[in-house]
């Protein structure tokens, strides 16, 4: 019988945290898989203007940004500018920035590419209308107006 | 004479490991990208034949630079916007002789899944911005037209299948009632409307 009494009192073993550093691991993982990285440095000041008729932009690995607003740094002036990528662009630069897109994606996918207007609020048309325009010409034809959603008032 | 190995501490693995976590959490984003989505229009050929709509067909929304409506030929508000856009686009009293003369034709589409023909209106929404119009403005009133539609889908969709038109997940179903209320939104080519 001696065999098989317990040595030492009746204390509760401490529970096992060695596999702590797995278990949080695996968030880390799964928060690197799903989540994108913040695109580039946004140079010019955004608000979005508000929406009720919002879609949410799906497969973002597809949408290309074009930024349109006034510049953060005030040395250069209060009028909106097109940023691409990390720079301040023209209109006519938008050609080449969509044809590099194009071709960063799967063949199977550039039908599905989608470009986001995130224009500040306080924009003029005009700087807008060029950007569409240019984007018609290039065959970027499904665009998306970056819009917040408004909660809809009951009336 | 070997010493025995101490075994590396692995107790701190788990604070590493929760400082990359929250270095991801912090620079990662989070907020889901919502919008308006349109479709462009493929560029005018060279010779653009001359498409011919009638009058009566075409609701006429113009924004000036100072972000005024002009809404079929008179001011408008974008709150009454909605409303008009629904009633241009549904004109119920279409079979009624007495119809107004400005308000869109129907023609008759077969749709099966709504039992055969049904009345789907000509009307088409014109929009026409000035260079000088804020880009809020603009989403507004495009915000406006497209709720218009929206919501006559809604209405047809709750009519005929018991849900909204977003909840509807058939794919059928939501051809259906895409095809019977058509999103017939037009931007004019850009020019200058004046009003500076």
């Amino acid at each position: 019988m001696a065999k098989f009494r317990k040595k030492g009192g009746k204390k509760t073993p401490g529970i096992s945290t060695a596999s702590l550093p797995d278990i949080i691991f695996m968030l880390l993982f799964f928060f690197m898989v799903t989540t994108t990285m913040r695109e580039a440095t946004v140079l010019v000041r955004i608000s979005a203007p508000e929406a009720t008729q919002v879609q949410k932009l799906e497969k973002k690995s597809l949408v290309s940004f074009i930024y349109i607003g006034p510049p953060l740094n005030t040395k250069l002036g209060t009028d909106s500018r097109i940023q691409l990528n990390d720079m301040f662009a023209d209109v006519k630069d938008i050609r080449e920035f969509v044809q590099l897109e194009r071709e960063s994606k799967d063949e199977a996918d550039r039908p599905f590419l989608t470009t986001s207007l995130k224009v500040d609020k306080e924009t003029r048309m005009g700087i807008v209308t060029d950007v569409k325009q240019e984007l018609r010409q290039v065959g970027a034809f499904k665009i998306n107006y970056s819009t917040k959603k408004k909660a809809i008032i009951q009336k | 004479m070997a010493r025995p190995i101490n075994e590396i501490n692995a107790g701190s693995m788990a604070d590493i490991a929760f400082l990359l976590l929250i270095f991801f959490l912090v620079t990662t984003t989070m907020d889901i990208d919502t919008g308006i989505t349109r479709k462009l229009p493929p560029p005018p050929p060279e010779e653009m034949p001359d498409i011919k709509v009638k009058e009566r067909n075409i609701f006429k929304v113009l924004v000036n630079s100072r972000d005024r409506l002009m809404v079929e030929g008179k001011g408008g508000h974008i709150s009454l916007l909605k409303e008009q856009a629904k009633a241009f686009l549904s004109n119920p009293n279409l079979l009624d002789s007495n119809s107004p003369e400005d308000m869109p034709e129907k023609r008759q589409v077969d749709i099966p899944l709504f039992g055969g023909d049904v009345w789907v209106t000509k009307g088409i929404i014109s929009l026409k911005n000035d260079r000088g119009t804020s880009y809020d403005m603009y989403i507004q009133v495009q915000n406006e037209l497209a709720a218009a539609v929206s919501e006559l889908r809604d209405e047809l969709s709750m009519n005929k299948f018991g849900m909204k038109f977003s909840k509807l997940s058939d794919d059928e179903k939501i051809k259906a009632v895409q095809k019977a209320i058509p999103m017939a939104i037009s931007e004019a080519e850009p020019e200058d409307i004046g009003g500076h």
